[in-house]
């Protein structure tokens, strides 16, 4: 190799200092601007050792989380798998915050690194600020300081009240958290504001405590009326899908701290809720501008055709997706599908066949790819990303079918594969798979019986006839009932026909 | 763009969380620990490890889907299924993907294995022992002193800065010299401010002005807090009583005693010396080994070197006699004996082993522990294989007839753990003896 083409490259073997992080970065941002034409927040790389990463891993990805022994469970599991070379560590952690901050591992070679910075903090970067889901839902300027606040709060409760008293509370919490979010936005969240809140909350929280207790002796003295009936579960924003939300505002037996608590839990779980619902797509996005990265930087000589082979290497198994009787099938690889279908949607836009012009008339043939891919990163979530991108040729190629499993029949039943037939049945299905909504049990607070016993009324709404599993459905509505503090009713009710399932009734440990 | 190198942050950061997981599993985790303990090495006693403990103690629970009902799977490699076909019921679950479904926590399996390190595999293991009867307490100077307050001082570390008093001293030193206060300057600020532009004051001003340079001069010259104010939190040492205690190891390495035999023995010393030195700051061990005759030997010399003879026990006990009378006045020290030995004595010697621990080592113990070793081969029959050797039916008399002695045998490596447990375990300790 000539002289002047090594002076074009970003580093060479597989050392690399913050120099080489530097170039590679501006080399990447290069590419990543005038190219792909995407758009970012300012990026924070911050370089941590194999043991902070498993620390990472451990507190579900956030820098400074509270305490709570379960991540101390979730760090030695991880530790011990790590051990035994049962499992490599992710080469990066990514926080969707503003500056974006990425992780990157000092044990990766300079190779690792180009990649990773590319993946994280163009890739996920870019989805992050762009992807409506994230705009709307999550709060990325405020979030290193609420988890901040979070911490040093739950720390300070800790002091006031004692550790186990703290630790009960999270227990709950923890348990609920999925249901600790709100599906249908009202406004957008402010994390920065919360502090103040805090505050502000505990007059909030004394009128709701009043409206529960005032209603008390009208409805001994007088018959209710249907008025009156639906006028106080409005009060009370009854039914509703956010139990956290419900037992912050309404649970009659709470401490103005034990509501903060819960409200820390529920914000937390409401910003990785978009998370949940994207991975497909943000992983997609990631995967496939890292690809187009380090191309076009091996393209112009920035990095050498040893480095563009290790990329590869590295590329090509996080994209692997084993096929449903292998050995090592645990699922659709969000990786894989992600940048199947983001490559698909560019050859689509570029190079379309007859079934693509018919299938994708806005797009086909339109010959850039990038205004296309940005507009469904920005638009999309993962079900509605599927429903609308997933081609008849991908469906082929992956080969994918659609089994159906009524475990009151003997056999499984093929429903659909990839043909002529089943291409639009298929892709539903597939996209009906990654909504949350659809696939987390659908439980809502339904009533509080507050002229008997105060017992609170949760519906799970059963559909396909899927009941919960009864053992944790217990435990956790033990959690439920220490929080509301009276007893807990969980129904399980067909969806359709309305008739009832199953009851479980709890009663708060005294 | 900002590159942080985080790698030199302190690390164990997750260390509280740690914390909080073990002290939570506690009682698995304890459990775990001495199931696994039975099966180590002792080698390996000094190490961490991996333990396992039950995964429904420790659940996080969820509300999921259970078995049952419709479920709906899009899998990816379709090699041969054409729409409407119909395929056998996997064994284990619905439609290959459905595995992992039921364990949102990422882990399916019924238990939860995790890594220890030394010190937690110890704490633990140790947690609940103790030497009995630890009576005898004393006053020794300069070891392990409580600090505690004694007045101030003018010099000191910054962190000792006592602040409350330093500011009442420069508040009296302000007082005392007169500083202006803060509020007569604005005041006379003020003033000026009124008067100025009035002709007909313009001489009260002038007057004004000088008084204001003087309070402000004064200000300068006399700080708010001066050197001479700074008063540090003074600390004395105080030394403080602790318990003394000696612990005796006695081992037999005569002829008599196979390889095996000192093994085992060497490994209960080992466990023995561990748990002194992490328990115990103030134990002082004495090492003795005898064959025909005794010597006080160093912790090397007892764990490592090899030596071969007949067999004396009283030697042992005479020599422990005379180490007591030299160094350790039962007055003083809190005296504790493990001894070790196959069981085997020269004959006639019984007797004055049994004269010499009932009438001198025994009074002077608080605890005397008998540990005798038998072959590996021997296992089968719990309790007595060969009938009672020599020096066990000596001691058997001695427990009888209510000396604190506690007796054990252990004839395999794996009974190691457990009867240094029972020897060791806090309370009913002596009662034990003949278990």
């Amino acid at each position: 190799m000539s002289a002047a083409l090594d002076d074009r490259l970003l580093y060479q073997g597989a050392d690399w200092d913050f120099g080489t992080l530097m170039r590679i970065h501006d080399a990447c941002a290069e590419i990543a601007g005038e190219e792909l034409g995407l758009d970012w927040y300012p990026n924070r790389i911050e370089v941590i050792s194999a043991e902070q990463m498993l620390d990472a891993y451990a507190s579900t990805g956030l820098p400074l989380f509270y305490r709570h022994w379960s991540f101390g469970k979730h760090f030695a599991q991880h530790e011990a798998l790590y051990r035994r070379g049962l499992r490599g560590l992710a080469y990066e952690i990514v926080i969707n915050s503003d500056p974006c901050v990425s992780y990157v591992m000092e044990e990766n070679t300079a190779t690792l690194q180009a990649l990773v910075i590319a993946h994280a903090a163009f890739g996920h970067n870019h989805f992050f600020k762009s992807n409506r889901l994230f705009r709307e839902w999550t709060d990325a300027k405020g979030i290193l300081d609420y988890l901040e606040f979070a911490k040093g709060y739950v720390q300070s409760c800790e002091e006031q009240h004692g550790e186990p008293a703290v630790e009960r509370i999270l227990d709950s919490a923890h348990a609920l958290m999925n249901y600790g979010v709100h599906r249908h936005r009202r406004r957008a969240p402010d994390l920065q504001s919360e502090q103040k809140r805090e505050r502000e909350r505990r007059e909030h929280d004394e009128r709701m405590y009043n409206v529960l207790w005032s209603t008390l002796p009208e409805k001994t003295a007088t018959p209710t009326t249907r008025g009156d009936e639906e006028r106080r579960r409005a009060l009370l924003q009854l039914p509703q899908e956010n139990i956290l939300y419900f037992l912050e505002k309404s649970a009659p037996r709470l401490a103005p701290w034990q509501r903060e608590i819960l409200r820390i839990v529920r914000n937390v779980a409401q910003y990785f809720l978009p998370q949940r619902q994207t991975k497909v797509m943000n992983e997609g996005c990631a995967t496939y501008v890292h690809h187009r990265i380090l191309n076009r930087l091996h393209d112009q000589g920035r990095i050498s055709d040893g480095s563009l082979l290790e990329a590869l290497h590295s590329h090509t198994s996080v994209i692997m997706q084993p096929e449903f009787d292998d050995q090592r099938y645990s699922g659709m690889n969000p990786y894989a599908l992600g940048f199947a279908m983001t490559t698909d949607i560019a050859r689509i836009a570029t190079s379309p066949t007859e079934e693509d012009h018919e299938w994708f008339p806005d797009f086909a043939g339109c010959g850039d790819a990038m205004p296309v891919l940005r507009h469904a990163w920005s638009e999309f979530r993962d079900e509605s990303f599927i429903l609308q991108f997933l081609s008849p040729k991908l469906m082929r190629d992956l080969k994918l079918f659609h089994v159906l499993d009524d475990t009151a029949q003997p056999v499984l039943r093929v429903e659909a594969m990839h043909d002529e037939r089943g291409y639009r049945r298929l892709r539903r299905a597939l996209a009906r798979q990654y909504d949350p909504a659809l696939t987390d049990p659908d439980i809502q607070v339904m009533d509080v019986d507050l002229s008997g016993d105060r017992r609170l009324i949760l519906e799970h709404r059963v559909t396909a006839g899927r009941l919960l599993e009864e053992q944790e459905a217990r435990q956790v509505l033990r959690h439920l009932a220490s929080l509301w503090g009276y007893d807990v009713l969980l129904r399980e009710v067909e969806q359709d026909s309305g008739a009832s399932l199953r009851e479980h009734a709890v009663s708060p440990p005294r | 763009m900002q590159i942080l190198d985080r790698r030199l942050n302190p690390s164990g950061r997750s260390l509280p969380n740690r914390q909080r997981f073990l002290r939570r599993a506690k009682s698995l985790v304890q459990e775990a620990v001495r199931d696994a303990s039975v099966k180590r090495d002792i080698r390996s006693a000094d190490e961490g490890g991996e333990v396992s403990i039950p995964l429904h103690g420790i659940r996080e629970p969820s509300f999921h889907h259970g078995g049952g009902g419709i479920r709906d799977h899009v899998l990816p490699g379709n090699k041969e299924y054409r729409e409407g076909d119909e395929i056998p019921r996997p064994p284990g679950g619905g439609g290959g993907g459905g595995g992992s479904e039921g364990s949102p926590d990422g882990s399916g399996e019924d238990n939860f294995r995790f890594v220890l390190t030394r010190e937690e595999f110890l704490s633990l293991f140790l947690d609940d022992l103790e030497l009995p009867d630890m009576a005898k307490r004393r006053l020794v100077d300069g070891t392990d002193p409580i600090w505690h307050r004694a007045g101030y001082s003018v010099s000191g570390s910054p962190a000792n800065l006592a602040l409350a008093r330093t500011m009442r001293n420069s508040m009296s030193r302000r007082i005392a010299l007169k500083r202006p206060k803060p509020d007569a300057v604005q005041a006379l600020e003020a003033e000026i401010a009124a008067l100025e532009g009035d002709p007909e004051q313009a001489e009260r001003v002038l007057a004004l002005r000088a008084e204001l340079e003087r309070l402000l001069q004064r200000t300068r010259l006399i700080p708010w807090i001066d050197p001479i104010d700074v008063r540090y939190r003074r600390f004395e040492p105080l030394p403080r009583p602790v318990a003394q205690a000696v612990m005796f190891c006695l081992m037999d390495v005569s002829g008599s005693m196979t390889e095996d035999m000192k093994d085992l023995a060497k490994r209960f010393y080992t466990l023995l010396f561990i748990f002194l030195q992490r328990r115990y700051k103030h134990v002082e061990i004495v090492f003795i080994r005898h064959t025909h005759e005794a010597s006080e030997v160093d912790e090397e010399t007892f764990f490592h070197s090899r030596e071969t003879g007949g067999t004396l026990v009283s030697t042992a006990l005479e020599e422990m006699q005379k180490v007591v009378a030299d160094r350790y006045p039962p007055g003083e020290w809190n005296i504790y004996a493990a001894q070790a030995s196959d069981g085997d004595n020269a004959a006639g010697d019984s007797q004055k082993t049994a004269r010499l621990l009932v009438d001198t080592i025994l009074p002077a113990c608080q605890y005397y522990a008998y540990i005798e070793v038998g072959r590996e081969g021997e296992h089968g029959i719990p309790g007595f294989p060969r009938g009672p050797t020599d020096l066990w039916r000596t001691y058997e008399a001695l427990v009888t007839a209510g000396a604190p002695l506690a007796m054990k045998k252990v004839r395999h490596r794996r009974e190691i753990f457990p009867v240094f447990r029972e020897l060791f375990a806090k309370r009913g300790v002596l009662e034990g003896a003949n278990a």
